[in-house]
């Protein structure tokens, strides 16, 4: 199990962050990996805070617990960072990737002097110009991919086309945002 | 070939269902299982199974209508959880008691109250003694494989009992995995047509079910219940040995991991055994003879099995995700430590109530019992046999 990736997902009810490690968990299958994909339940409701997982591997994953020491930990909206230990067991080796504005400074004493890598992106701004309106998730999760290196940029705009060709079926013109939104997230995310 | 995909439990088992393509589905929504109607229901509306899908507005209905169905000659299956189960509570012993072959997927959830949506073991524990047969599953995969298996089981001549498919709500139920499917034709021609000797539709025989039955004869239709399930025991072997032949996945009464020279062991059931083989695994590299015995068939009760597996070790320690509250200690415990004592075998255990209401079972908690094990081989005692990890000590 070395080669075992456990990632850890804050965001708020609403901005599909289970949906973006449903779409991971998806990604990462089609490449031929072990994946599992779950969110914990609590009671669920917009704006309120939730967390999802994610493990992929390259041999089978019998472990069904929630994740205590994840690899990466990503964070959907960066009003969480006031509230929630989002660092909380984050291996030193890995990475925090926040959907954030704010500067390095105000960052690093909200995350208890995390050692690790430290990553941002602005979701907001790419998801509005690509999209019009503010899915957060879709630029994260191409985020979570270049940083961690589980796929190449190609296999996830690949895979994922695939995906949102089958999931917006009926509304296809949102297909061509959605594949824009990652490939700005895959140049744009910066380590600070 | 089989088909690889990604699938939740819950999609698992309506994909199963699917496949085996009964005559009527009936079943009423409650989490965590809601689901497996919701998809069912989509397989109906376009046309891919022939089922007579029954939206009852409760699960007793749900029941009641399976009840009507089987014994009509129809195949009958249904899917609930927790207070679902509750409800159907009255039917359940009539079910097995008309030895109609019904199949449930049970979505495990405790039991309100308080009211709590999330996982443990009480809904199961609570109709253990009704005559149903009880498999366990630990993951995705298994909840789909024992579907598949459940009515060659059920509906054999020497058994006809109802069987319920038991999988962790949620922890297993809603997170995707891997998971190997098994083509359409091979499910079909695997678990076969339903041909039921006795039925309510078959005008050539007129019948009666379920009539009164006092002093004169209730005793003995109850030991043939007890009868069929002692039965169901090669059943379960035989449908197992026909399903490793289609699958190449071996099944049995229970599975024993890395059991065969360890000094401690585990005994648990569904989703937490997964996360115990991790444990296993990790504590076997430090040199701990470390083992597992996973339950998955929890009625019929394998007492004999089970004594022999267990009898070599030092310690074990039975995990039970639902307090049996009789100051004695949870279900699985007192059934394998009773099945130790008739079997003459001498092996100190423990039991641990854990999990309950959704309680997370980290790897920390389940190496936690083995370091307590390690130290009753040690110390040659056990202090308090009725324990619990993971509860607030605050």
């Amino acid at each position: 199990m070395d080669n075992l990736i456990e990632i850890r997902w804050h965001g708020r009810g609403g901005q599909g962050a289970k949906t973006a490690s449903l779409l991971l968990a998806d990604a990462a299958f089609n490449t031929g990996k072990y994946i599992q994909g779950f969110p914990e339940y609590g009671p669920e409701r917009m704006g309120a805070p939730i967390t999802a997982y994610n493990r992929i591997s390259n041999s089978p994953i019998t472990i069904h617990s929630n994740i205590y020491e994840p690899d990466y930990v990503v964070v959907v909206d960066d009003s969480l960072l006031e509230s929630v230990d989002v660092t909380s067991g984050l291996k030193s080796t890995g990475a925090i990737i926040i959907n954030t504005t704010k500067d390095a400074e105000y960052l690093k004493s909200k995350l208890n002097s995390y050692s690790g890598s430290i990553y941002t992106l602005d979701a907001r701004k790419i998801s509005e110009e690509a999209l019009g309106r503010y899915f957060p998730n879709t630029p994260m999760l191409a985020a979570i991919v270049k940083v961690s290196g589980i796929m190449t940029d190609e296999e996830l705009l690949n895979d994922m086309k695939g995906s949102f060709k089958h999931k917006f079926a009926k509304k296809p013109e949102v297909i061509e945002g959605n594949m824009k939104a990652l490939e700005l997230a895959l140049q744009q995310v910066k380590k600070i | 070939m089989s088909i690889r995909e990604r699938l939740s439990g819950n999609e698992a088992v309506a994909i199963a269902m699917k496949q085996i393509n009964p005559d009527v589905v009936a079943a009423f929504p409650i989490t965590p299982s809601t689901e497996i109607p919701q998809y069912f229901s989509t397989f109906v509306s376009n046309g891919t199974v022939d089922t007579e899908f029954v939206a009852v507005e409760s699960e007793h209905s749900a029941m009641t209508a399976c009840i009507g169905a089987e014994a009509a000659g129809g195949r009958a299956m249904t899917a609930t959880s927790a207070n679902g189960l509750s409800l159907m509570w009255e039917m359940i012993y009539i079910a097995s008691s008309l030895r109609l072959p019904i199949v449930m997927s049970l979505v495990n959830r405790a039991v309100s109250g308080p009211l709590n949506i999330h996982n443990d073991h009480s809904d199961a524990m609570g109709v253990r003694d009704a005559g149903w047969i009880m498999l366990f599953s630990e993951s995705n995969q298994e909840a789909y494989d024992n579907m598949l298996m459940a009515h060659k089981i059920a509906e054999h001549k020497d058994v006809l009992l109802p069987l319920m498919v038991c999988q962790d709500g949620f922890i297993t139920s809603h997170s995707i995995e891997n998971i190997e499917l098994v083509e359409d034709e091979k499910v079909k021609a695997f678990v076969g047509e339903y041909k039921p000797e006795h039925y309510l539709l078959n005008k050539k025989e007129p019948i009666a079910v379920g009539p009164l039955d006092l002093q004169a004869y209730l005793f003995e239709h109850k030991f043939q219940q007890a009868e069929a399930m002692r039965k169901a025991k090669q059943v379960i072997l035989d449908v197992a040995k026909e399903f490793e032949e289609l699958t190449g996945r071996k099944y049995s009464f229970f599975e024993e991991y890395k059991l065969d020279d360890a000094e401690v062991a585990i005994v648990c059931m569904n989703s937490t055994a997964g996360t115990t083989k991790a444990v296993v695994d990790s504590l076997r590299a430090q040199g701990v003879k470390a083992g597992l015995l996973k339950v998955r068939v929890f009625r019929p009760f394998p007492t004999e099995e089970i004594a022999n597996a267990l009898s070599h070790l030092k310690a074990v320690a039975v995990l039970d995700k639902a307090d049996s509250l009789n100051a004695a200690g949870g279900a699985l415990f007192e059934d394998v430590t009773s099945a130790m004592y008739v079997s003459g075998k001498q092996v100190p255990m423990v039991n641990y109530v854990y999990g309950i209401g959704g309680r997370d079972t980290k790897t920390d908690d389940i190496e936690g019992v083995y370091k307590d094990l390690l130290e009753i081989v040690k110390s040659g005692k056990i202090d308090n046999p009725y324990r619990y990890f993971g509860l607030r000590e605050e």
